[in-house]
């Protein structure tokens, strides 16, 4: 994000704060498509992803006077966005498939008609990428299609900026192994 | 698998390996990322997993991409509930930034051309009243009433004006944190930004020379400035 956009989503906050509903709408256009899609990854449902982002931009509505400008505000948008996917996940306490979908790759490994019919690198990365545990892909697709900071992410995930570095770097070690499990050979690690 | 997991445990990552994904993702600051280029020309094994990398970022990307995007239901909900909020006072205890940055986007370029033009106005004639101040005080030193001496207690201006410096912001700091480094500073923006460098007062009193160049230490050790001189 450009400083220039950071800029004026700070006008737009203050303008929130003021009850401006038109600057209500400019910041939703702007920001609810990335805001659906990382609480999509993190709820893995339309309808609730869908939820999500009203919540979120409700809590936007209420505590604009509040926000301080210390940080961007996508990354404030972010913040809430986890903390609200969260709380519906505790709701709906299907953690375990998470569990069950990786151990499911990895299974991939002791059949050998999977691995010569493996699929196209792209395509098998992008399984393993949805396969990742909740806390790995919040951190890779922070990292990767949010383009955050170390920083940033840290604030996010409220973690130490060393956890958040070694946390992506076995993110990508498990993602390494899933593709492995599937017949992807990379040359790393 | 174990033996990977084995390897995996055996591997403590370095801190340059563990800063690729944001190299690949271009939000490292300028000084990270000579790090990790340097390392990549160096290290063969390195930018293998450099490349691997560039891979999952634009998987990533794609993986995200696809997912599409929300139905307008989600906007009409959204809307309907602030409807629904209470009716909002104008609030006073809006952050200062935000509400100076507000104050200029809602002037119109002409009236901010205008007042810019009236602000250089104000300035040329105060600096008009102020050098015909001083030109006069040559001749006429100050004197006091009580002090009988031949010779006169003068006072130096230049002295007694706050100390300067020309500072240059790094690339990625941001207007927030410019500006809470301005409130920590008791410092505002007196002129610039030539060559990228703005010309800083700090405070509203004279400061000895130790006094300065430790302001100029304290100054360079920002993470968001790189470059602080101070100037007369």
């Amino acid at each position: 994000m450009s400083a220039t956009q950071a800029a004026s989503d700070n006008v737009l906050i203050a303008r929130i704060a003021q009850g401006d509903r038109l600057a209500m709408q400019v910041l939703y256009g702007r920001h609810h498509v990335r805001v659906f899609r990382f609480g999509f990854r993190l709820v893995r449902d339309e309808q609730v992803a869908e939820d999500l982002i009203s919540e979120v931009f409700l809590d936007v509505w209420r505590q604009a006077g509040k926000f301080e400008g210390r940080s961007a505000v996508s990354t404030w948008l972010l913040a809430i966005t986890r903390f609200k996917a969260l709380s519906a996940l505790r709701r709906r306490k299907d953690l375990e498939l998470d569990d069950e979908a990786a151990n499911a790759i990895e299974d991939m490994s002791d059949d050998p008609e999977v691995a010569v019919q493996k699929k196209d690198t792209s395509e098998a990365l992008r399984e393993c990428l949805t396969a990742l545990s909740p806390d790995h892909r919040e951190i890779v697709d922070l990292v990767y299609y949010h383009e955050k900071s170390v920083e940033e992410v840290a604030e996010i995930v409220g973690i130490p900026e060393n956890t958040v570095k070694t946390r992506l770097f076995y993110a990508r070690k498990k993602l390494a192994d899933l593709l492995k499990a599937a017949g992807v050979e990379r040359g790393w690690p | 698998m174990m033996a990977t997991s084995k390897k995996i445990l055996e591997h403590e990552p370095s801190e340059i390996e563990m800063l690729l994904p944001w190299h690949a993702a271009g939000t490292l600051d300028a000084r990270d990322a000579r790090r990790v280029e340097e390392a990549l020309a160096r290290d063969p094994e390195l930018a293998k997993q450099y490349a691997a990398i560039q891979e999952e970022y634009a998987e990533t990307i794609h993986l995200n991409e696809s997912l599409g995007a929300p139905s307008s239901r989600a906007m009409q909900k959204l809307f309907a509930a602030i409807d629904g909020e209470p009716a909002r006072k104008p609030s006073v205890s809006l952050n200062i930034p935000a509400r100076i940055a507000g104050f200029f986007a809602r002037l119109s370029p002409r009236t901010l051309a205008w007042s810019a033009s009236l602000g250089a106005l104000a300035l040329l004639l105060q600096a008009g009243v102020i050098g015909a101040m001083l030109v006069k005080s040559q001749n006429a030193s100050f004197e006091t009433a009580s002090l009988s001496t031949s010779e006169p207690l003068t006072r130096d201006l230049r002295q007694a004006v706050p100390p300067r410096a020309l500072v240059r912001f790094a690339p990625d700091a941001r207007v927030a944190d410019i500006t809470t480094l301005l409130d920590n500073y008791q410092a505002s923006i007196v002129g610039g930004a030539k060559a990228g460098m703005f010309r800083l007062q700090f405070g509203d009193r004279a400061m000895g020379r130790d006094e300065i160049a430790g302001l100029m230490r304290k100054l360079q050790n920002e993470k968001i400035v790189s470059l602080a001189v101070a100037t007369p």
